[in-house]
């Protein structure tokens, strides 16, 4: 999907089609839990094109948040990073200072809880225009113009008000919306989005994913889409990439994902899903519980414990991850089950 | 097919708060071993009706009948409240706020037990061992605390200690939307086992529409504290009447969805 | 559902002994505990351990410095200064334990009820307590002085009355988010009278806060009534009680013989201190485990 280019983009350093926006290179992060330093990455690589929608899918432990929180740079105190985060070639790691808050003009991020990132005691036009008027020095009344037609964008009319009013005076999906319009402000290049939609009625969801898609393709934003919902991902994003454990199981075309996945876990995830369209008598449930990077056992595939297609070579070492039809997968049978492990076919 | 009098029946429900309607005219039936689905959003009342239900909020108007008798007003006694427990049930959404941290899994089990029941420490011992097996819990998780054990564990443990008051009715307050995908699966086919094996009938509350179309027989659709749509769940998925219901139907992502801005504005979405 | 380390079951499955609890306040912790240890054998025993008599006067062997056997020397009324400090601890500990059990369950029974009941009994208890926060506990004291006369029980149920509106505050924000728990839901519909809620999940759920709350309170009412006993309306003289020794030698100080003086302030100190580390760690260690 070749993305136009907009006019007044400024020239960078790598040319449009083929250098990623963001690439994420060998990405290993330890955190200290109860005392110990535990891995809750592990050798994470992926990259994300201008324009490209990216989705992250994963369950708990899976990691996906931990991701979006490092290419931020929001990781906790006590983090080890090990590998590289690119963005428009450049280190993320060593950004500091003016080029630290530049970037974070360049990327924003949107979060589950709209709530708990916002100030309580300040109105939104406050909250909205802070890094217009800070980072880029731009004077008030002329970022708070850009506000208003900022929140017209998203659906709200009478922004002028909505700048004077406080944040709990807003229901959660207009807040979220609102942040959604703050983080477009100041014209960024990649999104981050946390399971901006998790907390919302499956309505408002789809009111934020269609706005969401508008805004991408006005401002040619492209984005990394973090949810448990794979249905959703598959839906809206232009690839997907499966975690689980800390690591990267599979990336695939949305379009294939269902239909063709190339990994055992996203084929039971997509299996473990109730079916809008019809009643089964039991769900296809997955026995276990999906586990963390430090949880899963060393040595062997973090999947193997729980996966139906589970043979002897899995337990020999940690699975390389396998290009196949233009996706990935960490699964040393990924050629040999290939076309086995759809949906459409019987488990 | 209504021979058997029903194990719920709600009529002409009504709740205000000061001025606000939550619930307005709310009414259903729900048969012995049955299953309705009350599906809606935030603002739509189906939460205000289930706390009726059990008793946690007073109703401002209309009846609510459980296994022939009636609930309308608040239980007057002790033995009153105890004998309401022992007809309708809860599970509740969030697992980790469900059970007392400082109670092991058998010793929360056991209190209800002897609420309930007379039994002596043998009988209740038994039982105890019978509900966390009926659940899937082992030896060890049934002698932990809470903080020894997972979401899913949890809500287990929260299932069994509804079923240990042997109840006619189960109300799931959307006890699976708060765990994930691999594990909800795990509890929705415990769930159909239990009803199975024992007969209770589910009242499910969830906004999520694959839920329901898996564990739930009738379904009633609420939008602002009123039922625009019921009948069958298959049909009110597949042939949705009402608007609201279209667009619900409409907002579910599958592979091939263009999301649209919504049609019908949302109760919360306002300000 | 993102990927944080609460998500990780831990090991323990059984409630923490008090043993382990203590070791997991530190080093400070357990010094803190040793000394009120120390000080409630002494406040048992002291009269018992007590090389002489408490209340044996010798006026001519006022002030004098530490020798034979009088290992701390004498006080201004010639009184064996080791044997008063001994002695002296039971009503010093006495008399705040009477403070911090009578306030704490006022203040338990007033926060509960209002976080049960919420609404109108919740208002209603709420603006009485605001009522009593108006009388700070010395001026209390000073009138139950002049009404009952002077003495440590009016004291310290003077003093329990001024505490209690901190207390039932503190706690009453404890109650309402534990009983906003949906755990308590589930035992109100499963039947459970308020009572059994309230005694069995409500108040064991906030025993972390109340021990807290205690151990503060006890240095609180320690000083409080240390004061009380100096300005010569709680503990009598020639009782020994710290307080009261305080008041009685402190001519000694500007006559060059401090010892007397200071000995019974330092020993109020440390306990003080003692119990307020204590309270602190242990308070940090329940919140952690709770997580």
């Amino acid at each position: 999907m070749s993305a136009s280019i907009p006019a007044g983009a400024t020239a960078t350093a790598q040319s449009r089609t083929d250098a990623p926006l963001l690439e994420v290179d060998g990405l290993t992060v330890h955190l200290p839990v109860e005392g110990a330093q535990r891995d809750v990455l592990r050798d994470v690589s992926f990259g994300i094109r201008a324009g490209e929608a990216l989705g992250l899918v994963g369950e708990s432990g899976s990691g996906k948040s931990m991701t979006a929180r490092a290419i931020d740079r929001l990781l906790p105190d006590g983090a080890e990073v090990e590998g590289a985060i690119r963005f428009e070639g450049r280190d993320v790691g060593t950004l500091a200072g003016a080029d630290l808050r530049a970037f974070r003009g360049r990327v924003a991020m949107i979060f589950q809880d709209p709530r708990a990132h916002v100030n309580p005691v300040r109105r939104i036009g406050d909250f909205m225009t802070e890094a217009l008027r800070t980072n880029l020095g731009v004077p008030t009344s002329t970022a708070e113009r850009r506000a208003v037609h900022m929140l017209a964008q998203v659906g709200i009319d009478d922004g002028e008000r909505r700048l004077r009013q406080y944040p709990h005076e807003l229901s959660g999906g207009l807040l979220q919306r609102v942040m959604i319009a703050a983080a477009l402000l100041t014209e960024p290049r990649l999104l981050l989005a946390d399971e901006p939609t998790t907390a919302l009625d499956v309505t408002t969801q789809a009111e934020v994913m269609a706005i969401l898609h508008d805004l991408r393709r006005e401002f040619d934003l492209a984005m990394l889409f973090i949810t448990h919902d794979l249905e959703l991902a598959a839906a809206v994003c232009d690839r997907t990439v499966v975690m689980y454990a800390g690591q990267i199981v599979e990336v695939r075309s949305s379009a294939l994902l269902h239909g063709d996945p190339l990994h055992p876990y996203t084929a039971a995830l997509a299996a473990a899903r109730p079916d809008i369209g019809q009643t089964s008598r039991r769900l296809r449930a997955i026995p276990g519980r999906p586990l963390s990077a430090f949880e899963a056992p060393p040595g062997e595939c973090a999947f193997a414990p729980r996966c139906p297609h589970v043979v002897d070579e899995c337990r020999a070492g940690v699975p390389d991850i396998v290009e196949l039809d233009g996706g990935r997968s960490r699964c040393v049978r990924a050629r040999e089950l290939r076309g086995r492990l759809g949906v459409s076919s019987d488990g | 097919m209504a021979e058997a009098a029903p194990v719920l029946e709600v009529s002409g429900l009504r709740k205000e708060f000061g001025e606000l309607v939550a619930v307005d005219d709310v009414s259903f039936r729900v048969p012995a071993a049955g299953s309705l689905a009350i599906v809606g959003e935030s603002g739509s009342g189906k939460t205000t009706v289930a706390k009726m239900i059990v008793g946690l909020e007073r109703p401002t108007a209309g009846t609510i009948v459980a296994c022939g008798n009636d609930r309308s007003k608040p239980a007057r006694s002790t033995s009153d409240r105890r004998r309401r427990g022992g007809e309708v049930q809860i599970v509740f959404q969030d697992p980790y706020s469900s059970l007392d941290p400082r109670q092991t899994v058998e010793a929360t089990l056991d209190e209800i037990l002897r609420m309930h029941h007379g039994w002596p420490k043998d009988r209740r011992r038994q039982r105890v061992l019978e509900l966390t097996e009926l659940v899937g819990l082992d030896a060890r998780q049934t002698r932990a605390l809470p903080r020894g054990l997972s979401g899913g564990q949890r809500q287990r443990v929260a299932i069994a200690r509804a079923l240990a008051a042997e109840p006619r009715v189960l109300i799931l307050d959307e006890s699976v939307a708060a765990l994930d995908v691999s594990i909800q699966a795990q509890v929705l086919n415990l769930l159909a086992d239990i009803r199975d094996e024992t007969s209770v009938s589910f009242v499910l509350i969830s906004h999520d529409l694959a839920v329901v179309r898996q564990l739930a027989e009738e379904t009633i659709v609420m939008w602002r504290g009123r039922v625009v749509e019921r009948g069958a769940t298959s049909r009110v998925l597949d042939e949705p009447q009402d608007d609201y219901t279209k667009q619900l139907r409409a907002s579910v992502p599958r592979p091939g969805w263009k999301p649209q801005r919504r049609l019908v504005a949302a109760a919360d979405e306002e300000g | 559902m993102s990927a944080t380390a609460a998500t990780l079951p831990t090991e323990t499955t059984h409630r923490r002994s008090a043993w382990s609890l203590l070791k997991s306040t530190g080093p400070a912790g357990i010094a803190a505990a040793a000394v009120i240890a120390i000080a409630t054998l002494v406040a048992i025993f002291g009269s018992l351990v007590a090389p002489f008599d408490p209340t044996t006067s010798d006026l001519s062997l006022s002030w004098v410095a530490p020798t034979g056997g009088h290992l701390l020397g004498f006080d201004g009324q010639g009184r064996d200064l080791l044997s008063r400090l001994l002695a002296g601890a039971r009503t010093s500990l006495l008399g705040p334990l009477a403070v911090v059990i009578l306030c704490m369950l006022a203040g338990t029974i007033l926060a509960v009820t209002a976080a049960w009941r919420r609404g109108a009994v919740d208002a209603a208890i709420s603006s009485g307590l605001d009522i009593m926060f108006a009388f700070p506990g010395i001026l209390l004291a000073v009138l139950a002085a002049a009404v009952f006369g002077a003495g440590l029980l009016a004291a310290a149920i003077a003093l329990a009355i001024a505490y209690t509106p901190y207390v039932a505050r503190v706690l009453r924000g404890a109650a309402l988010k534990e009983r906003s728990q949906q755990y308590v839901s589930a035992l109100e519909v499963q039947g459970a009278s308020a009572t059994s809620i309230c005694m069995r999940h409500l108040i064991p759920n906030m025993l972390p806060l109340i021990v807290a709350q205690s151990t503060i309170l006890f240095g609180y009412a320690m000083v409080d009534l240390a004061a009380i006993s100096f300005l010569g309306l709680g503990v009598q003289p020639p009782n020994p009680d710290w307080g009261v020794m305080i008041s009685e030698n402190q001519p000694g100080i500007f006559q060059g013989y401090p010892l007397s003086a200071l000995l019974p302030g330092l020993c109020i100190v440390l306990v003080v201190v003692a119990f307020n580390v204590l309270g602190e760690r242990l308070f940090e260690q329940a919140q952690k485990a709770r997580q």
